[in-house]
């Protein structure tokens, strides 16, 4: 399994072979607060870079999720349906959103590693 | 106070609440406490099963003085005031000409006056309205430099009466002024969350002090706007700017049993002569709650459509309901579609969802026994 990857959106992409898995980062589930509600795509959908992908809900708002990179969606967490909180407690382990089958993989490289992500959030606040 | 900017305007306790790990956010021109550290869920909770303290000191207190403060009062609002026992409170709404609401206050009389409390975001334009329309001699004195503290929640009588002694025998809906820790400050038994407790009017200069001091009783936790907005949601409140504006009506936002049977006869507020329209032939569209039948949360502005997907109307708070632990929403619509176990559909990203009408509050409200009826309230 390779390192994570950041989108400026606070997603997060994980390269597994062919596979990735996507999900929103700690920054964001912290600046989110308690996830109330989350609509993931339907399987077989197309995804593209900076499309809308799945909605998460706060007690306050909902808020778009973007695909990473281009891709079909092969799976997703149906953990979250009755657990949404995951989403807060393991935001990059078990709260994942997505599983993408990638068009390209290279458009990973186009992301920011973790250190670099870290470096553009510090610079948000 | 502390100095102030250009920027957004703080209360009292704005320290207070860094210190407590709040983020801060702007509400009607204020930096507010959105949520603390426990978060919006776990402070919901608190509220429904203990005791939460509120900072609301950005909401607008107002005095009138003046031998016929009632009277030029009623002029404004539908409200019975002048029947308002020393000591009593009452919930009423300023209304224009239309019969659209400007916004909706607290009115209680202290004795010697009558004490206000108006939304932040619409404090301004309500003093404005009080000093150009108030006639017979009666003035308006804003307190900006008082705080303004709710303790609300099953567990609030208990703690408060720790700190205040005596607060704990108050009648749902009536002040009274007591002296905390040298302070003198003036507490009402009311709130905006569905439960029971108190707001408390504090000088300025003591205000942190005594959010100290309550924070600090057994079972009072910080809650923030998060879990207000989530309370009233659930109680079935009204929350100006949204649930009610100038574009709604007292009778259409179901708020017609703010209007006493005195005022129903006599009238002498903007806009009666649409209130009793309205009264005797039906409005054309009501406030209703909505429960989405699935998970996903209808927002603000959601529209929603009777089963064939005709427009009846508009979602105008919606969010999850902690305690309801699944989604709920008020909003208005076509009267003939607004009874409860309605089936309508809710369009949340241009999907229709299913959901039916349901019955104002999600939550029973559980406020302390009222005073001995007065008058013809």
């Amino acid at each position: 399994m390779s390192a994570l990857r950041f989108t400026k959106d606070h997603e997060w992409i994980r390269l597994d072979g062919s596979v990735a898995t996507v999900g929103i980062s700690d920054y964001a589930q912290e600046q989110l607060g308690d996830v109330v509600f989350v609509e993931l795509p339907e399987i077989g959908r197309k995804v593209t870079a900076g499309g809308e992908a799945a909605v998460v809900e706060s007690v306050k708002a909902a808020s778009e999720v973007y695909a990473p990179v281009d891709g079909e969606v092969v799976a997703v967490n149906d953990k979250l349906g009755d657990d949404p909180a995951l989403v807060n407690r393991a935001p990059t382990g078990e709260g994942w959103f997505m599983k993408l089958a990638l068009a390209d993989p290279k458009q990973l490289d186009g992301l920011m590693d973790e250190a670099a992500y870290l470096n553009y959030i510090a610079g948000l606040a | 106070m502390p100095a102030q900017n250009a920027g957004p305007k703080r209360t009292a306790l704005y320290d207070l609440h860094v210190a407590l790990g709040a983020k801060m956010v702007p509400f009607a021109g204020y930096e507010m406490p959105v949520q603390y550290r426990a978060g919006i869920l776990a402070e919901h909770g608190h509220t429904r099963t203990a005791a939460s303290l509120f900072d609301v000191s950005h909401m607008g207190q107002v005095v009138l003085r003046g031998p016929e403060r009632a009277a030029a009062l009623e002029a404004l609002v539908p409200g019975d005031i002048a029947g308002l026992a020393p000591g009593a409170m009452r919930y009423t709404l300023f209304t224009n000409r239309d019969a659209g609401i400007l916004d909706d206050l607290m009115v209680t009389n202290v004795g010697d006056y009558l004490f206000l409390v108006v939304n932040a975001a619409c404090k301004e334009a309500d003093v404005a309205h009080l000093v150009a329309n108030l006639d017979r001699g009666t003035t308006v004195e804003r307190l900006d430099d008082r705080g303004l503290l709710a303790l609300q929640g099953p567990g609030a009588a208990g703690a408060l009466e720790r700190l205040v002694p005596g607060v704990s025998r108050m009648a749902f809906m009536t002040a009274a002024p007591f002296t905390v820790d040298g302070a003198r400050v003036a507490v009402t038994r009311s709130g905006y969350t569905g439960e029971d407790g108190f707001e408390i009017s504090i000088p300025g200069a003591d205000t942190v002090r005594i959010a100290e001091r309550i924070l600090a009783l057994p079972g009072v936790a910080p809650a923030g706007l998060g879990a207000r907005d989530s309370l009233r949601l659930e109680a079935g409140l009204c929350l100006y700017g949204h649930d009610i504006d100038p574009t709604t009506t007292p009778v259409e936002a179901g708020l017609a049993w703010t209007i006493g049977k005195r005022r129903r006869a006599d009238g002498g507020y903007p806009g009666a002569d649409v209130v009793t329209r309205e009264l005797a032939h039906g409005p054309k569209r009501k406030r209703v709650g909505i429960l989405p039948d699935g998970k996903a949360p209808a927002r603000e502005g959601t529209a929603i459509t009777d089963p064939a997907g005709r427009a009846i109307g508009t979602v105008t708070s919606g969010g999850f309901g902690p305690t309801v632990n699944g989604p709920v929403a008020m909003g208005y619509a076509e009267t003939d579609r607004a009874a409860p176990g309605t089936p309508v559909a809710l369009v949340v990203r241009g999907t229709p969802r299913p959901a039916r009408i349901a019955a104002l509050p999600f939550v029973p409200h559980r406020y302390a026994r009222p005073a001995q009826q007065r008058g013809n309230a």
